[in-house]
């Protein structure tokens, strides 16, 4: 562990890595916090994994893959919140059809490219180690449009998480704010995946919301200990993958999932010992 | 102007199809200003399919719908709705406050926060409802009871002139059902209410009319609640009990 300090302190890769861990933290925390409340983390993993067909195709056409994996975030976000505004039937199957084609796009279009390998599997686990500076501004600047759009939209935001049906009756445009969100989860996605790789994603964006979940009674109070716990699990997963040279991502993964677990069985226990009188069905 | 002036929802012919299967059927129906309207019916009646259309959550298939005087729609910055069961996971981090406060979101603006008067706004209906003193609290520790107070506060703390409640003490101990039935009726001094129910026997103490709903519009005067309708609308299994008047 010490090995890690004294390398943090000379290492501009590894205080890159730590800033990374930070930005992807705060976007995480927030949007997490609205994945973990709606109960939309399956959403939430099909958006994430269609955007490979998007990146496919953007590297077959020769384009940028990051917009084509942008454009596809998008399209798959409003189809599936169209989907379940205005059909409502069976939207877990759609997503798992999105979350499968749109990797097989993607393996299929990259496979047709001429003169091109590329590497999936760091877009799956990513390496939050070789961050470049401009993609630290790209995140930061992200982390701003979220905690702005939050700020601004946080109690419309609320009561279309908490009650669509009694927010649609006082006026608000419950189905315009539904899909904002739901954009603003893929745009959260794909920036996260350039750096951190798409499993990273998911797990920042349930994990430390998740078990945030167990200890506070407010939306706020759990944006702000998602962030917190995102945190602590980047830089700690950071600083144990060093010395035995671990994949950084992977660990970072464990580790939050360990504290979800144990979290999960001590609140499980303590609920278990001071249930209310009358508890509800 | 005096109770029952005027007409506060005007149903003409209305009809309503869910997919293919038609809910409500040919309803013509006139609330009258500072009425205590109780609905009943069996399940799958159309009984909140009928509030729904009030609210202009939905819209017929036939026939108009006015509240107020004007499209279901424009009117729902006057209705206070409380719903059947909570349909929000009991686990979401919210205090009862928040969720009262809820009730003062105003139609059409976007960028709202909650003022100090909001907050005093959802201390008071909190305090009418009872459950003051769980204004902090989260709402998984609240007892089903508790919290249907709380969601009667919620619909409050948007002032309404008509408060509609769909089935309101579904979730309530029957020993505390007179005590929600007779906060609805203080309330009634100052609103117009609609309440769901499928207990004939216990609102006609309360309401002033009774409407029967089975697709059509059976009745909608209390005293003509016979066991003939009854029959009609739950089939002929239904026993008429004769209620004495709160004897035991």
């Amino acid at each position: 562990m010490m090995e890690f300090f004294t390398a943090l302190a000379e290492q501009s890769f590894l205080q890159s890595a730590v800033i990374a861990g930070v930005l992807a933290s705060i976007a995480c925390g927030l949007i997490g916090s609205y994945v973990v409340v709606m109960r939309i983390s399956y959403l939430a993993g099909g958006i994430a994994h269609s955007v490979m067909g998007g990146m496919g195709i953007a590297y077959f056409l020769g384009g940028s893959p990051f917009v084509g994996a942008l454009i596809a975030a998008v399209i798959s976000a409003l189809i599936i919140g169209l989907v379940k505004l205005y059909w409502q039937a069976r939207e877990d199957t759609l997503i798992g059809a999105l979350w499968a084609s749109g990797m097989a796009l993607g393996i299929i279009f990259i496979s047709q490219t001429p003169g091109y390998q590329v590497d999936l599997m760091s877009y799956l686990f990513g390496n939050i180690l070789l961050v470049a500076e401009d993609d630290l501004w790209l995140m930061a600047g992200m982390d701003v449009v979220i905690v702005g759009a939050i700020a601004l939209l946080y109690r419309p935001f609320q009561a279309v998480a908490f009650d669509p049906e009694f927010a649609r009756l006082r006026g608000l445009p419950v189905n315009l704010l539904y899909l904002l969100l739901l954009c603003i989860v893929a745009l959260t996605v794909v920036l996260l995946i350039q750096v951190v790789g798409l499993i990273l994603v998911i797990a920042l964006l349930t994990l430390p919301a998740a078990i945030a979940g167990h200890y506070v009674r407010t939306l706020s109070s759990l944006m702000a200990l998602a962030t917190l716990l995102g945190l602590g699990f980047t830089s700690t997963g950071l600083a144990l993958s060093y010395g035995p040279d671990l994949p950084a991502g992977a660990t970072i993964i464990l580790l939050a999932a360990g504290c979800f677990v144990i979290s999960s069985l001590f609140s499980a226990r303590k609920k278990s010992m001071q249930s209310p009188e009358t508890p509800r069905k | 102007m005096g109770r029952f002036a005027k007409n506060i929802i005007e149903f003409d012919r209305v009809s309503f199809r869910y997919q293919s299967v038609p809910v409500l059927d040919n309803i013509t129906l006139a609330v009258r200003e500072g009425e205590f309207l109780g609905l009943v019916g069996p399940n799958g009646g159309g009984k909140s399919t009928l509030l729904k259309l009030i609210m202009g959550l939905i819209t017929p298939d036939a026939g108009t719908v006015k509240v107020f005087g004007t499209a279901a729609k424009k009117a729902r910055a006057r209705l206070g709705y409380v719903p059947q069961f909570a349909r929000f996971p009991s686990d979401f981090p919210i205090t009862v406050e928040e969720t009262v406060l809820m009730g003062c979101l105003n139609p059409g603006r976007l960028l709202q926060r909650y003022t100090q008067k909001d907050r005093e706004l959802a201390r008071k209906c909190l305090k009418e409802t009872g459950v003051a003193e769980f204004a902090d609290r989260p709402i998984d520790q609240l007892s089903g009871g508790q919290l249907q107070r709380v969601l009667i506060a919620r619909a409050l703390a948007s002032e309404p002139d008509l408060l509609l409640l769909d089935e309101p003490t579904a979730s309530v101990d029957s020993h505390q059902e007179k005590g929600v039935f007779d906060l609805f009726k203080e309330l009634n001094k100052r609103m117009s209410i609609i309440v769901i129910s499928h207990d004939i026997g216990f609102i006609t103490d309360y309401v002033d009319r009774v409407a029967c709903l089975n697709k059509e519009l059976l009745c909608h005067e209390t005293h003509c609640i016979t066991p003939d309708v009854i029959e009609q609308m739950y089939g002929g299994h239904v026993h008429a009990i004769h209620h004495h008047s709160h004897a035991i």
